[in-house]
């Protein structure tokens, strides 16, 4: 399933980094989305977009991530030549990813 | 500076046993009347209008440069005239830093404004001293983001704009003053300098600073904390956007804040909004540096106490670093850009074909450009080739080519390339669009907090 079954996302820009919230609909698939979401897999996901690092940091009191993308808006929103310029559709990029469902999950560990 | 006096909106504050914060503007050129909304429905004490963007001081100060007068908020006229009667008749204190690069000017034009509605009274506070460009220019200053020297930018600087903490709106709001304008200061500031104002807040209280700048973070952006930038049909679903009402933080002495806004207005509050917000525009959670605190907003709970009644608890900080963020306004090159749509089956083949021919022309035409984007909107301008893969062809495409030139004119010639397509490129292309702008970037440096000196200018209404 894609991560926006589970959780919501926005995006905000400073300068050339851009950040973005993954907050979970429902705090018991915080674990899940610990273990799926990873800085690696949604560094590979956007490679096309990010060139610096991601760097996630993690929110258990509020069943949320946030991530933290370097040199990823073409110089930030008042150099970049992007339509886009402030990377705000990026929120919608993430929620693409894929990521094993958790009813799935929980059968097969039976 | 004046004496201190007393202001009505504290007095009634005090009664109730907490302040409430309403927020009128979260950029700019945000809608009008949900202030006015605020004002005469929410039961507020200060009215905050946050309109300064990262780049608009530079573009304000160009501007001042034209008119000593200008430089301030395009926007200040029609924001003041639709709430300045109501808010004094109610009592209601406004801060907003609509001033941007030239407070002053707007701290006359709003008593002007007071003046001509009759409104005698009031007493304007305008906040100087973010503008750091002379010593900014007169130090050897590295940028943040490049490394490189500021000084190596010589006369493409426009300005140099501190971050202000609370301490300087805390002195304006001191005087009595009904409207305090600033220029730049940090978002947050500008809702927690009232409450620091109005509960005497020990500026070492670090966890007292921390938790008012989460009240700052989650009402800055206005709408975006009551379901304004969420809704998505089916899974985040928000009535009534086009009434949506802008938030109000009724904030306690202890720090306890509830986000609500005026009831029988558009949107939402929900747990789910505040938690994005809290989390806009931040990197790491536990440490967002301001001017008066490193917040930290790790541990923050939020709670429904209600219907659009959302409790948010458990801010902290730490002391701030002693360093101010200040950003450097310079002239960074043109941009020029065109754009042609394609549509019917086919449609992408010809886009494609048309980048291509365009691509082209840019070279053998010799248009001196340092990067150069070539888009197709609807299919890879956003996310580039790796998402449009997964999805099928669409029914139009729209063509997109933007370049980095070093003068207007080669800017200009962007634009005419993709315009030429109408009668040299594919069949069937429609609807060009073309620009050319001087681009005015931001770098940012940090200057010792005690570098930076600032002042309170008080402008009386006289009749």
């Amino acid at each position: 399933m894609k991560l926006r079954e589970l959780a919501h996302s926005r995006a905000g820009d400073k300068g050339d980094t851009s950040n973005l919230s993954l907050i979970a609909y429902d705090a018991r698939h915080y674990e899940h989305l610990r273990r799926h979401a990873t800085a690696a897999a949604v560094r590979a996901h956007l490679a096309g977009i990010v060139a610096g690092e991601v760097i996630r940091h993690e929110l258990p009191a509020l069943g949320a991530f946030n991530f933290v993308l370097t040199r990823a808006l073409g110089g930030g929103v008042t150099r970049s030549l992007a339509i886009d310029a402030h990377g705000k559709s990026l929120s919608s990029a993430l929620l693409e990813l894929e990521i094993p469902d958790p009813d799935d999950e929980r059968v097969s560990t039976r | 500076m004046s004496a201190v006096r007393p202001h009505r909106a504290a007095g009634r504050a005090a009664a109730r046993g907490t302040i409430r914060l309403g927020a009128g503007a979260g950029y700019s050129g945000d809608r009008i009347e949900p202030a006015l909304e605020l004002v005469e429905r929410g039961d507020i004490d200060v009215l905050v209008f946050e309109c300064l963007a990262e780049r608009t001081i530079a573009l304000a100060q160009q501007a001042r440069h034209r008119d000593p007068d200008a430089g301030f908020d395009p926007l200040l006229d029609a924001r003041m005239r639709t709430v300045l009667r109501a808010a004094s008749e109610r009592g209601v204190r406004i801060v907003t830093n609509m001033g941007a690069a030239n407070p002053l000017a707007a701290a006359r034009r709003t008593a002007a404004i007071a003046r001509e509605l009759g409104l005698a009274s009031l007493r304007v506070a305008a906040v100087l001293g973010d503008d750091v460009l002379a010593p900014v220019l007169a130090g050897a200053f590295r940028f943040e983001e490049s490394g490189a020297p500021v000084r190596d930018l010589g006369d493409r600087i426009l300005s140099a704009n501190a971050y202000l903490g609370v301490a300087p709106i805390c002195a304006a709001l001191r005087t009595g003053a009904d409207v305090v304008i600033t220029g730049r200061a940090a978002d947050p500031a500008l809702f927690l300098a009232p409450l620091v104002d109005a509960f005497g807040w020990s500026m070492d209280d670090w966890n007292l600073l921390g938790q008012g700048t989460v009240v700052g973070h989650l009402l800055e952006c206005a709408g975006q904390v009551t379901g304004g930038y969420f809704a998505d049909p089916g899974l985040k679903d928000i009535p009534d956007l086009a009434r949506v009402g802008f938030p109000i933080g009724e904030v306690s002495a202890d720090g306890d804040f509830v986000v609500t806004k005026v009831e029988g207005s558009g949107g939402r509050v929900t747990p789910a909004t505040c938690k994005e917000q809290l989390l806009y525009e931040i990197h790491d959670p536990a440490r967002y540096l301001q001017p008066d605190v490193a917040a930290d907003f790790s541990r923050v709970r939020v709670e429904a106490i209600g219907t659009d009644r959302i409790r948010v608890v458990g801010g902290r900080g730490s002391a701030p670093t002693g360093m101010l963020k200040v950003s450097v306004g310079y002239v960074d090159g043109h941009v020029g850009e065109g754009q042609i749509s394609y549509a019917g089956t086919g449609a992408l083949a010809r886009a494609r074909l048309a980048l291509e021919i365009v691509r082209e022309r840019l070279r053998i035409t010799g248009v001196q450009t340092s990067e150069t984007r070539f888009d197709l909107l609807g299919v890879d301008a956003l996310h580039g080739p790796d998402a449009a893969q997964r999805r099928g062809e669409p029914y139009e495409v729209r063509l997109r080519v933007a370049g980095r030139t070093p003068s207007m004119a080669e800017a200009v010639r962007i634009g005419n390339e993709v315009e030429t397509l109408y009668t040299n490129g594919p069949a069937g292309g429609g609807g060009v669009v073309k620009s050319a702008r001087e681009v005015v970037a931001v770098q940012s440096v940090l200057v010792p907090a005690s570098a930076v000196r600032t002042s309170v200018e008080i402008v009386e209404v006289t009749t």
